[in-house]
């Protein structure tokens, strides 16, 4: 009786348009839900944790900006940012240049492109953990793959994860060698290109080198864009290399932001500074995808924009 | 550049007999570029620890040491890592298809305030770096007693199964024709009947695309069992197990045993890409363009 009189009483929405929002949250709720649980809730977390000197044994203590200051104080979180800087700078226009590139070639020969298509994809869908254990197999000085390949041309063999000043061009083109990943989304977009527009070009008398300018690279320009943001983002977050091949070294040479954040956190458990790091890298990224959007955003042409 | 020099190398470009040699000739390089460490891969597996520090290396290892397979696999429980990464992989497949679609039903075919502002925000957790959340979840979950558990890697999934998953559904789903559901609706149908009994069924090819996609994640997942399974040999899944395996042999790194484990754990991966590859194709096509 109690229970009949309360459930009359729930605002149990009485209009169509109520119900259907009803059933709209409904069918969206575990996503919600899992934004704030596994979302919002530990970035607020962290957020409380910056203020923090906590090792997760002892009661946390309470030290305001003192993990701010001891950021802008650590030679170690310039490095790591360094590193992640230049490995996003390099790895991530020669990736997209060359798959694009690669992309632009497949996409003339129709016919064996499945082949081709594949053999480029499939070094992307490697294990990072296997592509870890290959890698410093194919990069070690004395029996590795490249040195030997260097040496039958007559270069010099290389110490590749041993000198400071090339574990990072190894890392790079060891993250080079997942371009397909990249490539089969431009191969993807060049083939919903309309062949008339390449045909109207060919009757204006374009060649090759001028329909590539005027008409495939303003059309694929939201994909290259697509392909910039994704890039970007995606390394920042490189780990496994640094953390499985070269442990972050030689001379701190690899030590990838992300795995600074690990280190400090789970090797040192200092946990309200791995948070802090956390937090900065979040508003990097934000900033720098706002700054992309902004900046080369522009040039981006959208076909439809007009209708 | 000139503008002389510069007609001519276009020139070059529209001369059809130049032009096709060097698209062959940079596509057969390329490919053999990147094929070369899966070579290197192979055949180092099939090396005796003696024939790895031979210098130049051979490429075809004689005579071939498929004992290396088996002492890899025995000389640390790999058959029972594969199993733990099973059990984790099967609840996440089940958490990804049911979860996402779910949500993918909502977003796509019901119209309701506030839908645009959500599906803002998942276009935006698309984005967001997971790495992020790493520290803060650890805490959490440490918190609640889930480390060394499998909970960490499989309950999140049950939230939603990823922005990207829900993504690619929702575009699918809005593919399909509105009048579908109609006559259901005059029959008096709910929308749960109608996800669950015309929807879903008719996305098959957009579910096996997030299967797989599923399944290389959590097979390639080196991270998430790393922070939440490292501590217990008996949990490991196989990417934990392979990266713990690099240090099994005191003082010396067994390359000829690390490259056959290496291989045993491709295998699976290009298998399933080799069965399922129009699947892959699709996904990229919806996930990368009709955006």
């Amino acid at each position: 009786m109690v229970a009949e009189a309360q459930r009359s009483k729930l605002p149990w929405p009485r209009t169509r348009r109520a119900r259907r929002a009803l059933t709209g949250y409904f069918f969206i709720s575990p996503f919600i839900l899992g934004f704030f649980l596994f979302f919002v809730g530990p970035a607020l977390v962290a957020a409380w944790l910056t203020m923090f000197d906590w090792n997760m044994i002892r009661p946390p203590f309470f030290i305001g900006l003192g993990n701010f200051k001891k950021m802008f104080a650590d030679d170690l979180f310039y490095q790591s940012l360094k590193v992640t800087a230049y490995f996003s700078l390099v790895s991530v226009p020669v990736g997209l240049v060359l798959s694009f590139f690669l992309a632009l070639l497949m996409n003339f020969k129709t016919r064996s492109i499945a082949v081709f298509r594949t053999i480029y994809y499939l070094p992307s869908i490697v294990p990072a953990v296997a592509n870890a254990v290959l890698w410093s197999f194919v990069l070690n000085t004395e029996f590795g793959l490249l040195n030997a390949l260097l040496d039958s041309i007559g270069l010099p063999k290389i110490a590749w994860l041993q000198e400071p000043e090339w574990a990072m061009p190894a890392i790079i083109l060891m993250s080079l060698w997942a371009l397909g990943a990249t490539m089969v989304i431009y191969l993807a977009g060049l083939q919903g290109i309309p062949r008339s527009l390449y045909e109207a070009a060919e009757i204006d008398g374009a060649g090759r080198w001028a329909s590539l300018i005027n008409v495939t690279i303003p059309l694929m320009s939201p994909v290259i864009f697509f392909n910039l943001i994704i890039g970007i983002i995606g390394s920042f977050q490189i780990f496994t290399a640094g953390f499985l091949i070269t442990g972050g070294g030689p001379q701190h040479a690899t030590l990838f932001y992300v795995l600074y954040i690990y280190r400090n956190g789970l090797q040192y458990f200092d946990m309200g500074y791995a948070s802090l790091l956390a937090w900065v890298l979040f508003f990097l990224i934000f900033a720098l995808t706002l700054l992309v959007f902004k900046y080369v955003g522009r040039y981006v042409y959208y076909e439809d924009v007009g209708s | 550049m000139s503008a002389s020099t510069r007609t001519s190398a276009t020139q070059l470009l529209d001369n059809e007999r130049f032009w096709r040699i060097f698209v062959w000739t940079v596509l057969l390089v390329g490919a053999l570029v990147m094929f070369l460490p899966f070579l290197w891969l192979l055949s180092s597996s099939l090396k005796t620890e003696l024939a790895i520090f031979r210098y130049p290396p051979e490429w075809i290892p004689d005579p071939p040491q498929f004992s290396n397979y088996v002492d890899a696999w025995t000389t640390r429980p790999f058959a029972v890592y594969v199993r733990n990464t099973l059990v984790i992989l099967l609840l996440n497949e089940v958490a990804v298809l049911v979860s996402a679609s779910f949500c993918a039903y909502g977003f796509a075919r019901i119209d309701f305030p506030g839908r645009n502002v959500w599906f803002a925000i998942l276009l935006a957790t698309v984005m967001l770096p997971g790495i992020v959340t790493m520290i803060p979840q650890f805490v959490i979950f440490s918190r609640i007693g889930w480390v060394n558990t499998i909970l960490p890697l499989t309950v999140p999934f049950f939230f939603g199964g990823g922005a990207f998953n829900i993504f690619l559904l929702r575009q699918f789903f809005r593919t399909l024709p509105a009048e579908l559901a109609d006559a259901a609706y005059i029959d008096g149908a709910s929308e749960i009947t109608i996800y669950w009994r015309i929807m879903l069924p008719l996305a098959k090819p957009a579910l096996a695309t997030i299967a797989i996609f599923t399944f290389i994640g959590t097979w390639n997942d080196f991270m998430g069992p790393l922070l939440y399974l490292a501590k217990d040999p008996n949990k490991f899944t196989v990417a934990l197990g392979l990266a713990m395996f690099r240090t099994a042999f005191a003082g010396r790194t067994r390359w000829d045993l690390l490259m056959a484990a290496s291989t045993m754990m491709i295998i699976p991966v290009i298998f399933v890409f080799f069965v399922a590859q129009r699947y892959f194709i699709q996904g990229i096509a919806i996930s990368g363009l009709k955006g």
